[in-house]
Formats: C-alpha cells, structure tokens, sequence
C-alpha cells in the first residue's frame, strides 16, 4: 500500500490525536506543528514505526518570526522515508527567551552538525546535544545573526562616510 | 645538563600521551579547500579527528533575505563551485516551483545537457584528485583538457566559465548558439575515449586498488543516519538519486541507470562517480537528440513566458511600454512573489541539494535555507578514518568530495 499523506495523517492523529496540528500541504508537501516537549516523541515514533519509517532527516533548520509572540522561533524538521520516497515537514515552535529545544543528534547522526548550525544562527538551545558549540561562526561571536533583529545595511542609506572606502 | 631551561612551552600532559597531534589544514595541500582536521595520531594510525569547518562562512543565507530572487542565483554559484550550473538551475527550478511556472520541454532539456556536463566536470575533479592523492598525477593533468572544453561549452552560453551564473528563472538568457552545439558534438564524440583511457588508468590498477580498496568503508545503515546522498550514499549500495525519486526538469523522459556499489569505500565511490560520468554522457547525448528533434519555432524556444521574473528583449524595452515596466521592476527588484513555503531538491554532484524557500509574498525571501550535502556528510569522516592510517584518510577526504564553498555556505 503506498503511502499517501492521508494515511500518514490518520497514523499521526491516532496516536498523538490533537497534539499535533496545524495541518498544511503547502506545494503537496504535508506539513504539521506540534509542541516543542513533544518533538523527540513525534521523531522517534516517525523512525520506529513500521508503516512511516521516516528515517532520514534532510533537513534541519530555524526560521525566527518576531511577530509571533511566544512562538517566535520555528525549527523544521524535513525527513524523507526512502522506500516510499514521501518527505514529510515537521515544526516546533520555541520562545526565544527559553529556546530549549530537545536535541534528535542521538536519533540522527546528521543531526548533530545542522543543530550546532542551527544553534550557531539562531541561538537555540538543544538539550541533550553532545557538543553544542558554534560551527560556522567565529567561537567569540556572542550574538546569533540570522535572527531578524539584525539587519543587513540599507543598500539605499545615505550616511555613509565615504572616506572610509576610499573614495572622497 | 639539568639547568637548563626549556623555553618552549608545551600543553600540559603533552609529553606523557602517547599520541600525537596534528594539524591538517586549514590551508594544506591535501585537504584541496579551506577546512581543518585535527588528527590524533597513534604512530601512523588515526584515533581521533576533529574537523573544524567555517573558514569562508560568507552568510549566504542572510544576504538572501534582501535580494530579490535573480540576485540570488550568483550566490548559488559559489556553494559548489566545481558544477555551479547544477545550483544555478536547482534554484531556478525552486523558483519556477514557487511561482508555478512550466518550463517548456526544450528548455528542460537545455538544462539537462547542462547539469549533465556540470556533473561530469564535477566528478571528473574529484576523482581525479583521488587519483592524485594515491600518488597518479596522469589522471588528473590529462583529463584537465576535457573539463576545459566543459567550460568552454558554459562560456558559449552564458559568458563565465567558473561561477556561471546561467539561465534565468523560466529559461536560458539566450538561445544555444551553433558554436556551443559544435562544441557540444565534439565533446560527445572525444569524451568517451577519454573517460575510457582514464578508467583503465585507475580502475584494475594494483597499486589505486591496494590505496582504495577498504578504505574509509561506510554500511548502509550508517551512511543514511550521516545524511549521505548522492554518489558517496549510492556507493553504500543505497539507490536514492533526487533525478529519479523527484524528477525535476523532465528527468523522467529519459531513460537511465542508477550505478551503486557495496562497501562505501573510496573504490566503490570512485566506480559510481565513474559509471555516473558514463550515465551523464548518455543522458547528454540522449538530451541533445531531443533537443534536435524541435523543428521552426519549436527550436527558438529558449524560455517559459514569464514576464514578471524574465527580463524582456532589449530591442522591446526600448520600443514596448510593458516591456519597459517589467525591466525597469526586475532590475530594481521590485516584484513581489506569491506567499508561499518550498522544499525543492535537486541532484547536486555531490548529493541532495535542497533550497527550502519561505516567501511571506515580499521582493526578497523571507527564509531560504540550502540543505548543503557535504557540510552534511562531513560529520562522518571521524568514522570514517578512525584505525586507518593517515594516508588513508586524506584519500578518504578526497574521495568523499568536500568543497568548502558549500560546506560553508
């Protein structure tokens, strides 16, 4: 029987019911949010069970909406079960004055690197990480410049002292 | 003599450990880019290593959250810059995903010659340097001249050689002329004498089998836990390959193998990305009958009709109201995308490159992270060298096919 995104749907709803939610398919590709405490539960039974087996995790990344308060930061999981070849897109929502996120290094080993990546950016604190240290950044940065609070400069500003480029 | 004074100071245990440390890169000869291995050493066998990445992080993710979306496309070229027109396209496709623009079927195929050649000239360097790094530089020198007619072709097309910044979003920026279409003969006709004399260079060799034979070997199971992709995965005996599993570009009107190998290790990788080169070459040849098949009009399509992100002919800018608004908007970025939220892979040369796209319907994405497959993969290679010697692991680096531009973003 293939997997449809229906069935993965159902699969999801019967065993964790409403803790998981806002139910998407953006582009066919289903989408669902569900609570940060619950985000090693929902990937761990993701691997295990023998109907999902989404056991490869592509993708590991932060998004930061300043807007949404309380929520501001989303970490999104995109996993891929390779013998149905269906992806999947799962998010958690983080505070960013507590941005403990559970750490999925020990359930994929590729996780370690895109969550010190993700931790180098956006600052989130995934518990349980065997080395959470910045990876790209330089180790005395004590800021984490993708979130949206630091701007790229205004190509259009006008204060500029010119001097200090070299031209006068 | 016990007065006297020992001016060089030492960590402390150092003298007592019985292993040594050593510094591989950050710029050494051996690691072909710019990342840093901190290698424990017992003798000559390897019990630790530590790598360090981010030597030429440039921010690529943040710039892109104030371009609009062609502006984007020259920062794709310098991920992996040895088959640029691979990232070029994989973002045009994402583009055209999140408009839901249909390219026309001999642009698709444009772009498959394209991306074919790319991962040849991608495969050709890295497999050469392996050769090289088991000490037969013939490979890599001789070959060199093929890759040259490569970018040759690239510069018929869209004028740079390295970092191509080609095509557009919808399409090509100018029709193939019949100078890239020679050159393009030629190589199909020479190449394959080429990759055979390179193949019996390496592939029954003692001394390269002795070299690669067990070395760096990765199962299955572990090579999926790592996120591998692309060659290094298929050579772990996995066959998942984006070109078929998502086709993209019209992929699935061709007709092609997936190689794969068995033990992961540096020959299984080295006979994939080889038999790979022979699959591109079909590919391409295969592509370029398709695309010689388009008759008249067929044959001067070079782009999907998408005004608001294809910038318009010169001639009608000049003499045509709309056109002049569309290029006058382009150029300054002034176009707002639709809201919208992508994952969209392609098979890079060296695996699974993802562009994942949030739009929040301004001019610039709201998000765009790359799902770069070395800085993915690189995590292994302390499993990987680990009770080898040393030698070993620096043919382990070269064959897993790390480029520090995309590692780093």
């Amino acid at each position: 029987m293939a997997l449809t995104n229906e069935t993965i749907r159902q699969h999801l709803t019967e065993k964790f019911g409403e803790e998981i939610y806002d139910w998407e398919e953006p582009y066919g590709l289903l989408t669902f949010t569900s609570n940060k405490d619950l985000n090693l539960k929902i990937l761990q039974f993701l691997f295990d069970d023998p109907t999902l087996q989404f056991r490869f995790l592509t993708d590991l990344c932060a998004v930061h909406y300043p807007e949404k308060k309380g929520k501001e930061i989303a970490v999104v999981y995109h996993l891929h079960n390779l013998v149905n070849n269906i992806r999947i897109r799962f998010k958690v929502f983080t505070d960013i004055n507590q941005p403990d996120v559970f750490s999925a290094a020990a359930l994929y080993a590729s996780g370690n690197w895109m969550e010190r990546e993700t931790y180098d950016f956006y600052g989130i604190n995934f518990i349980g990480h065997p080395n959470l240290v910045r990876i790209l950044n330089a180790d005395e940065m004590d800021y984490f410049p993708m979130r949206k609070e630091y701007p790229l400069e205004e190509q259009t500003r006008v204060d500029k002292d010119d001097e200090m480029f070299g031209r006068d | 003599m016990s007065d006297t004074k020992q001016h060089i100071k030492l960590p402390e245990h150092s003298l007592e450990k019985k292993t040594t440390t050593l510094n591989l890169g950050p710029t050494h000869p051996s690691t072909h880019g710019v990342f840093q291995n901190v290698v424990e050493l017992d003798g000559e066998r390897v019990v630790s290593a530590e790598q360090t990445v981010g030597y030429i992080h440039r921010a690529f993710e943040k710039i892109a959250e104030h371009r609009p979306l062609y502006q984007i496309t020259p920062l794709t070229d310098r991920l992996n810059y040895c088959s640029s027109p691979i990232n070029n396209m994989g973002w045009h496709i994402c583009c055209e995903r999140l408009l839901k623009v249909k390219t026309p079927k001999r642009v698709d195929y444009l772009r498959i010659i394209i991306m074919e050649l790319a991962r040849i000239s991608d495969h050709l360097i890295c497999n050469s340097i392996v050769g090289v790094d088991s000490g037969a530089y013939t490979g890599f020198l001789y070959v060199m001249q093929y890759r040259e007619l490569i970018y040759e072709i690239y510069e018929e097309i869209c004028g740079s050689r390295l970092t191509t910044n080609i095509g557009r979003i919808g399409g090509f920026e100018r029709n193939f002329t019949n100078e890239a279409f020679a050159k393009l003969e030629k190589f199909i006709k020479e190449w394959p004498v080429v990759l055979e004399e390179f193949e019996n260079l390496f592939n029954r060799n003692r001394i390269f089998m002795d070299r690669t034979i067990d070395v760096g070997p990765i199962s299955a199971e572990r090579a999926l836990n790592y996120g591998f992709t692309g060659p290094n995965l298929r050579a772990a005996g996995v066959d998942y390959d984006v070109r078929i599993h998502n086709p993209y570009s019209s992929y699935e009107d061709f007709d092609f193998t997936v190689p794969v190998g068995t033990t992961g290790d540096c020959y299984d990788r080295f006979l994939v990305r080889n038999q790979e080169m022979w699959q591109s070459l079909k590919l391409i040849k295969d592509a370029y009958q398709k695309v010689q098949e388009f008759k008249g009009k067929d044959a001067e399509v070079f782009h999907a009709d998408v005004p608001e992100y294809y910038l318009p002919d010169k001639k009608d800018v000049y003499t045509k109201m709309e056109a002049l608004i569309y290029h006058f908007k382009i150029v300054m970025g002034e176009i707002e995308m639709p809201a919208g939220e992508i994952y969209s892979p392609v098979e890079g040369a060296n695996g699974e490159l993802g562009f994942y796209l949030i739009s929040d319907g301004g001019r610039a994405p709201y998000r765009l992270h790359f799902r770069r497959p070395c800085f993915i993969y690189y995590q292994a290679y302390s499993e990987l060298t680990k009770g080898g010697m040393l030698s070993d692991a620096i043919i382990t680096m070269s064959s897993l096919n790390l480029i520090a531009g995309e590692m780093d973003a």
